[in-house]
């Protein structure tokens, strides 16, 4: 299957939407409707919850802002609903940020909770503020027109709801194919992932949960004028939740997804409606919920990938045509060999009573290998975690580059120049080698969000793919770049984070056991190729415990024991020292 | 607002807060052991409430057919899976368990709305007609995913609070229930009366409190349910069968927020579908205490339910909306205040 199928498909596809209203009856055509309502603010959760992991079960509540607020700029106040829509964009999106702002830093659970308790919130809200027609709602809610041309019946508002999903979805698959939707792919792997990246993964998660509300207020703002009536029903908790399940059943993190969900749980309930009384008489309505609950729980214990992902196993993949050589990504400058790169002066860092790195101090010289080397549990890993970020010192000073990087945040180091690999290997699996690099290039690339919505960014992602795919060759898996990264053997998945750290153009780079895992000939060839780097005046700073590999490679040495600098000095030295040797081996008897 | 009516607000939130620290508790000990946050208790409170109600008028309670179709569902779930695992020598004892146990309880909530059983034998009942659904409820929906994400056994969990909500509604009708007050003594403290409802609601959160101390700190099983919340893995290599902690972490649990349900039908309407706010009320003061501390947890619902108090007093109608929109500040708080393991989450 070629790029040019999927645009067929999706052009037939298209086709049939539009001939629609023409085949179908008006019944169906206002279900359709229903279902490109939905589907908008099932889009905006797959974003938000299939790709970023930010599970919201408020999302009702935004539709609900932007529909109130349109409905009082047009059906209290008089206005055009073009007036509406702009109110309810600016509106949903302020109150997004803000929220965002506020919440988006919890972890986990705790910020589904919070996405529970504003949901709530406000959804209690539309039902007792005055003005907003309390529990009866507001009725009379003009029609959306253009000039005079009113969008009264539901085939004639059917185009601008279908033709907003469609333009949703082409703006969404360009955006998740940028870098900043790379980004938002990186979320479900951690923060320190994303930080070491050099991308700021606040920024990111408030750009996925503000894109979501936006979304939301779109469907808010078409739902207000398409029903011409609103009340505080549909906006409150359980919406919320029948929101979170369409994105579900349809299959999280599928835009797609998010529209066949949508249409499967509005057909679905349409249907409950009508067959439940045939069973039991009287108590439909009840029965609905409880059936409608069941299947989910059903739906999740069983299928929790949903739909459009399970269909897209049975379809033939997507040909890619490998990278075409294109202009190179901007380079930073290099230090000069030999000179002082980072200045590690005096570091500590406690946890609880434990000191982990206590009081160590070393320099790395631009162009060198320096190893950290030490027995189990003497705090090398803390120490990289503090030099990259991830951790901050307690006590002491560390200068990168003439600058002092101790109270920087982790993406900003990164920014700076440091790249790193990780002990336990840090990838996005189900993104393809040749993307997982692109990752890499975030720090070195521009574009930004309207140009990537509008696929405007093709010149910089022809160079970032070109500059990956070099990396991937530099490092010796550039023969099948758009294999799945999870389906690597751990030895080339360490390969592959090297690759990635090299596509950020480091100035130093800096490597957490990158030998562990590796057969003799993959360590061989491994040592051949941050030899290779050397020479290329890389500097590397590196945490091994295989020390047949470290002795052979490396220029200098530390050696940290009990948390504690032991000593310092090139191999041979290091080799010979007493204090190491009973570091190691324990103490002569 | 005059020290006397801000005196009365606190007594009054005091009251509703020791109903709630109850359910919050409950919250706690079901999160640390299974790591679901379980939101229906709130219903499980609310149905005592109208199982109660229904006994009162010598009505067969919605409860028991409640209790019988999940009784069925769960021998059902139990019987497959064992037979999957090839253990079918189980089965009598899953008959037993799931099956037989819940028929007699329902059996007996039966037989006692042909007779007029005074009101301790009508409380006893209703708690024992409520305890088994929480537990029936976990081994049909939460454990054949006991081992998924936080979030996901979250999203099961609200979902399973509709399915409570329209059961509700179908077993136990749209009216609402006010019981009798189990006392009608009242007492006066430093010039205030104090009903003895309220004293019975505070003493019946500080015992019920202090026997799960107890329980956890004397008890081989609390000590089990306790290494199971630390641990789930060592303590399965311990000998501990975290199902069977779960089982009776729901358990307790449920029997906590049975008592709250009684506790609060006297002093207000009880709807079937009142529980999601206390539920929920409950858990903002679960938060407060990190969801992992039973004191914090108590502290923080008796004081939801002081400011839901003082908030009514001012505007009834946002009162709710102040509640949990103070989630958010205590969410930001908490999650600050506490080390977070990094959790990837899964593909």
């Amino acid at each position: 299957m070629t790029r040019l199928h999927v645009q067929l498909a999706a052009m037939v596809a298209m086709l049939c939407l539009a001939a629609a209203p023409f085949l179908l009856p008006p019944f169906t055509i206002t279900l359709m409707n229903y279902i490109g309502v939905y589907s908008l603010v099932a889009i905006g959760l797959a974003l938000l919850t299939g790709v970023g992991g930010i599970v919201s079960f408020g999302q009702a509540a935004f539709v609900g802002i932007a529909a109130y607020a349109t409905a009082w700029v047009s059906a209290l106040n008089g206005h055009s609903p073009w007036v509406g829509l702009l109110l309810a964009l600016t509106l949903t999106c302020s109150i997004a940020t803000l929220l965002g702002l506020a919440t988006l830093r919890l972890q986990g659970h705790f910020l589904s909770l919070s996405t529970v308790a504003w949901g709530l919130a406000i959804g209690f809200l539309f039902g007792n503020v005055e003005g907003l027609g309390r529990f009866n709602g507001i009725a009379s809610i003009p029609p959306i027109s253009f000039g005079s041309y009113a969008l009264v019946s539901s085939a004639q508002v059917y185009f601008l709801i279908w033709g907003i999903v469609a333009a949703v979805l082409w703006i969404g698959y360009n955006l998740l194919d940028s870098r900043l939707g790379r980004a938002m792919r990186a979320l479900r792997g951690g923060n320190t992932l994303v930080e070491s990246l050099g991308i700021s993964a606040f920024r990111i998660k408030l750009l996925i949960f503000v894109i979501a509300a936006f979304l939301a207020a779109l469907s808010g703002w078409l739902y207000a004028h398409m029903s011409r009536f609103i009340s505080p029903g549909p906006f409150d908790a359980g919406m919320g939740i029948e929101y979170l399940m369409m994105s579900m059943v349809g299959g999280a993190g599928s835009l797609l997804g998010g529209v066949v969900g949508a249409a499967i749980v509005t057909l679905l309930k349409n249907s409950v409606q009508d067959y439940l009384p045939l069973i039991a008489k009287g108590a439909s309505g009840q029965l609905e919920i409880v059936a409608f609950s069941a299947l989910f729980i059903l739906f999740l214990q069983w299928a929790r990938q949903g739909i459009v992902p399970f269909v897209g196993r049975y379809l033939p993949k997507l040909r890619r045509d490998r990278p075409q050589p294109a202009p190179a990504l901007p380079r930073r400058a290099q230090p000069a060999p030999g000179e002082l790169l980072l200045k590690v002066d005096g570091a500590e860092r406690r946890f609880g009573g434990l000191v982990a790195v206590n009081n160590v101090s070393f320099d790395v010289r631009s162009g060198e290998i320096l190893a950290v080397i030490g027995p189990n549990g003497a705090g090398k890993s803390t120490m990289f975690n503090c030099l990259t970020g991830a951790l901050r010192v307690n006590k002491g000073d560390i200068v990168f580059a003439g600058r002092s990087i101790t109270r920087e945040a982790q993406s900003r180091i990164a920014k700076a120049g440091i790249a790193r690999t990780f002990q336990h290997v840090k990838l996005r699996p189900r993104m393809s080698l040749l993307e997982n690099v692109m990752l890499g290039t975030y720090a070195r690339t521009r574009t930004g969000l309207l140009a990537s919505a509008l696929r405007l960014n093709r010149r910089e992602e022809a160079s970032a793919q070109f500059e990956a795919l070099r990396q991937l060759e530099r490092v010796g898996l550039g023969d099948k770049p758009f294999d799945i990264a999870g389906n690597l053997p751990l030895g080339n998945q360490r390969i592959l984070e090297i690759a990635r750290a090299l596509a950020a153009d480091p100035a130093l780079l800096v490597l957490d056991e990158p030998a562990a895992g590796l057969r003799r000939q993959e360590k061989l060839r491994l040592a051949e190729l941050l030899r290779s780097l050397r020479n290329d005046h890389l500097t590397i700073l590196i945490v091994e415990h295989d020390m047949e590999f470290v002795m052979s490679l490396v220029d200098r040495i530390v050696v940290l024991d009990f948390g504690s600098k032991l000593c310092e000095g090139d191999p041979a030295a290091i080799r010979n020292d007493e204090r190491v040797q009973e570091a190691y081996l324990g103490g002569v008897a | 607002m005059t020290s006397d009516i801000a005196a009365i607000l606190a007594i009054d939130g005091i009251a509703t807060g020791a109903v709630y620290a109850l359910v919050a508790i409950g919250t706690v000990l079901i999160f640390t052991v299974t790591r679901v946050i379980f939101i229906p208790f709130g219903d499980i409170a609310a149905f005592t409430a109208l199982t109660l109600a229904a006994l009162d008028a010598k009505r067969f309670p919605g409860t028991g057919t409640l209790v019988l179709v999940l009784a069925c569902l769960a021998t059902l779930v139990e019987i497959i899976s064992l037979l999957r695992t090839n253990e079918p020598r189980l089965v009598p004892r899953a008959l037993l368990l799931y099956l037989a146990l819940p028929c007699a309880i329902v059996g007996a909530a039966w037989i006692a709305t042909r007779m007029d059983p005074p009101l301790a034998v009508r409380l006893v009942l209703a708690l024992m007609l409520i305890t088994p659904i929480a537990p029936l409820l976990d081994r049909i929906v939460f454990r054949p995913i006991a081992d998924g994400t936080v979030l996901l056994l979250l999203t099961v969990s609200v979902a399973l609070h509709f399915a409570l909500v329209g059961l509700g509604l179908l077993f136990f009708g749209p009216e609402g229930v006010r019981t009798e007050p189990l006392t009608s003594l009242s007492t006066e403290i430093a010039g205030m009366l104090i009903s003895g409802q309220t004293m019975l609601i505070v003493i019946a959160a500080l015992v019920f409190s202090g026997l799960l101390y107890l329980f956890f700190d004397f008890t081989l099983v609390g000590k089990s349910l306790r290494a199971t919340a630390v641990n789930r893995t060592g303590s399965r290599l311990m000998g501990i069968r975290p199902a069977r902690a779960g089982t009776i972490a729901y358990l307790l649990g449920s029997l906590m927020a049975g008592v709250s349900g009684i506790l609060i039908a006297p002093v207000n309407t009880v709807f079937y579908d009142s529980g999601f706010l206390i539920g929920l009320k409950a858990f903002v003061g679960a938060i407060v205490g990190g969801l992992t501390s039973y004191p914090g947890a108590a502290i923080g619902a008796v004081g939801v339910g002081i400011l839901e108090s003082f908030a009514s007093f001012e505007s009834s109608a946002l009162k709710d909306v102040i509640v949990f929109s103070l989630l958010i500040p205590i969410l930001i708080w908490r999650s600050l205040s506490s080390l977070h393991s990094e959790e990837e989450i899964e593909e």
